[in-house]
């Protein structure tokens, strides 16, 4: 059944040798890595603030430096009236604008309540979010101040504690689950690209007329393949772990493991591709149809808990959605089998279907 | 040898249908042990059709193939191990070397060892590949190409060869040290089974098989398929003109009465002729236009003559059935 097996992955490994491509194998994942670990960060920093203070008092003052002091806003322009405010908004130079009515100390003085707009650029949702929530904090407390309390004399106090990531750093969430995206892509297209090849080259045709098995074709490019996907694995997650200082909670032993079985439905997705592409651009089209969903559907970029139920069924059949699931369990809060057997069992189901599906178009597809 | 020659290849009824599209019909043949079968016909005729399913690449939809008395259909993996193929393009990996690719596939056709290396060395000799054995394939001209690929065919020692244009592009001198080649692998009893658009190529296999819209219109060998009534119909004769310039010559002979058919042949013009129409009255057409002939004989049909005649009939046939599709009335 596995004729010519050995023969395939040598000449797998040979061609690997010599094709320039193979430079990048590490290079690719690891700019990757970095790219998505730095830039993608949900700690809302320094947005650019406008502030038009009508009042110019040193209450007004106080408020204004309430808003720097957070961190979150930067104060980045005083503007001289709304019409101004506006422009800049639009423009995009700032996405908060602050306006200080002119009565505002003459009505704290007189105990009377005063009102201070913020306008809000609602076109990032993501800061549009963090800046409400700020802004309606820092009321909150200089109201308690300017009442003589302290949150501590208050009736109730809720007292969150943050487990697993308690500083809340953004690459700490993402970085893992970057491990699944970026391995998911490198693979489908790397084995996608690898038989797709051979039919644009008419080396198939030359196969499929010796006594080689086509399982023996399928296999002796996946193994190759998926060696190196386990590299790449290690090297990103070396890249989590020394770069972005994520530490591995859970066992990594069973990290790797579980990387290996996530490997194979990854693989069999590139040689169900290579079925239905006939040249390199068009699988290169199918890749990208399967890591779109993959990307904003798994849980990678948006919790999926708050997804409307059509979409939350779908992210169920993507395979990487259990696998960043492994990913976080693992790394993050230090699970172990006993608390991942439902993800493992689902990507066993996903590999089982996905080979057969790919086995056996690759079987019709190639005579 | 004594006796009968054995049958290496024997077809019936061959027929294979694409949905509504019959891409071969009933097509029947045999192939002698050592025989160099040419397999003609225009692009799209059904003579890949045909290849595929001897290689047991492709179930006949009826009819029975068999090679080396393996039934293609019932033991394709037998037929795989009893048959080399070289395609049409080149189809070996351009990013190995030649002899990396020949021990690749001496791999996969199950070679081993001290095995694996003689039979490497066998068909590097053969081939000629010595000197390149270290060049990537792909950087080989169109001839050498050829040859590595023959090499790989050859290592598994099989009984068939099938070889899909193995000459299409490649140069002169390539072409004819690649048919001594064939003609030795012939000699030694291997049987070869060619396709090839080279009309003087199909004139050194020892059987031609045409094939036309899906069927076999002739098969047989060179000699015999000259004799043919429909080539040289009854009361009719073929002649060949030496004439300068032999352009003007044909156009002074065309659309003559009792011209059948007149045609350009390197610096001859080749007329096929009622057998009424004498050697006098062809001289008077010629000097008509101050042409004096500077030699006419009667001549045997080539190989080409027997294509275009019995294409023009079956052309001729098919569009008599379809009123209304005109086939091969370009006159």
């Amino acid at each position: 059944m596995l004729r010519g097996l050995f023969a395939v992955i040598y000449k797998e490994i040979l061609q690997l040798r010599r094709d320039p491509a193979t430079k990048f194998i590490f290079a690719i994942p690891a700019i990757q890595t970095i790219i998505f670990g730095f830039a993608i960060d949900l700690d809302v920093q320094h947005i650019p603030t406008a502030v038009w203070d009508m009042d110019r008092s040193a209450e007004s003052r106080r408020l204004v430096e309430g808003f720097h002091n957070t961190g979150a806003f930067d104060v980045v322009r005083e503007v001289g009236g709304g019409e101004e405010m506006r422009r800049e908004i639009v423009a995009g130079r700032t996405r908060v604008g602050v306006i200080v009515p002119q009565d505002y100390s003459a009505r704290l003085l007189s105990g009377d309540q005063a009102a201070v707009q913020v306008l809000i650029d609602g076109s990032d949702s993501v800061v549009a979010t963090n800046a409400t929530l700020t802004a309606s904090l820092i009321g909150q407390t200089q109201s308690l101040a300017r009442a003589g309390l302290s949150p501590k004399t208050l009736p109730l106090e809720v007292r969150p504690r943050v487990l697993f990531n308690p500083d809340l750093i953004g690459s700490h969430f993402y970085v893992p689950a970057l491990v699944g995206v970026i391995l998911q892509f490198l693979t489908v297209t790397l084995t996608a690209f690898a038989i797709v090849r051979e039919r644009e080259r008419g080396t198939l045709e030359q196969l499929v007329v010796t006594p080689v098995s086509r399982w023996a074709i399928v296999l002796g490019k996946l193994l190759p393949y998926a060696a190196i996907g386990m590299a790449q694995t290690v090297f990103i997650l070396g890249l989590m772990r020394f770069l972005f200082g994520v530490e591995i909670q859970g066992d990594l032993l069973l990290l790797l493991s579980l990387s290996a079985l996530f490997l194979l439905p990854s693989l069999a997705l590139g040689i169900l591709i290579s079925t239905i592409a006939t040249n390199q651009a068009q699988a290169m089209q199918m890749a990208f149809l399967i890591m779109l969903p993959s990307v904003l559907l798994s849980g990678f970029a948006f919790p999926r808990e708050t997804m409307p139920p059509p979409i939350f069924w779908l992210s169920h059949l993507i395979p990487v959605t259990y696998y960043i699931q492994i990913l976080r369990g693992i790394i993050l809060r230090g699970a172990g089998m006993w608390a991942l057997w439902p993800q493992t069992l689902v990507l066993a189901g996903f590999t089982a279907i996905l080979i057969a599906l790919s086995a056996l178009r690759f079987q019709k597809r190639i005579a | 040898m004594t006796g009968e020659t054995p049958v290496m290849i024997a077809v019936e009824n061959l027929t294979r249908r694409f949905g509504d599209f019959t891409a071969v019909d009933a097509v029947s043949f045999e192939v002698k042990r050592g025989a160099i079968f040419g397999f003609l016909g225009p692009n799209g005729a059904g003579k890949s059709t045909v290849i595929r399913m001897l290689c047991g690449l492709l179930a006949p939809t009826s009819g029975r193939a068999a090679l080396d008395g393996v039934d293609v259909v019932r033991n394709p993996e037998a037929v795989k191990q009893r048959i080399g193929y070289t395609s049409q393009q080149f189809s070996l990996y351009a990013d190995l070397t030649a002899e990396e690719n020949i021990r690749f596939f001496g791999r996969i056709y199950g070679l081993r060892g001290a095995l694996l290396r003689r039979r490497a060395d066998e068909v590097t000799d053969l081939s000629g590949m010595g000197v390149y054995r270290k060049r990537l394939a792909g950087q080989l001209s169109g001839g050498w190409k050829q040859r590595l690929a023959l090499a790989c065919a050859l290592l598994h020692s099989p009984k068939v060869l099938f070889l899909d244009e193995p000459t299409a592009g490649i140069d002169p001198v390539a072409r004819r040290d690649l048919w001594d080649l064939l003609f030795y692998l012939s000699s030694e009893g291997k049987t070869l089974f060619v396709t090839t658009h080279y009309m003087d190529e199909t004139e050194r296999c020892s059987q031609i098989g045409y094939i036309y819209m899906s069927k076999l219109i002739i098969c047989g060998e060179p000699h015999e398929l000259k004799r043919l009534p429909e080539v040289t119909p009854p009361g009719h004769r073929r002649l060949e003109i030496e004439a300068d310039p032999p352009t003007v010559a044909l156009e002074s002979l065309r659309r003559r009465e009792g011209v059948a058919d007149a045609t350009l042949f390197g610096h001859a013009i080749h007329l096929l002729v009622d057998e009424r129409v004498t050697e006098e009255r062809i001289r008077d057409w010629l000097n008509a236009r101050s042409i004096e002939p500077s030699a006419v004989r009667e001549i045997e049909p080539t190989l080409e003559d027997v294509f275009v005649m019995l294409t023009r009939r079956r052309a001729s046939e098919t569009a008599d059935k379809r009123p209304g599709v005109g086939g091969g009335g370009r006159g």
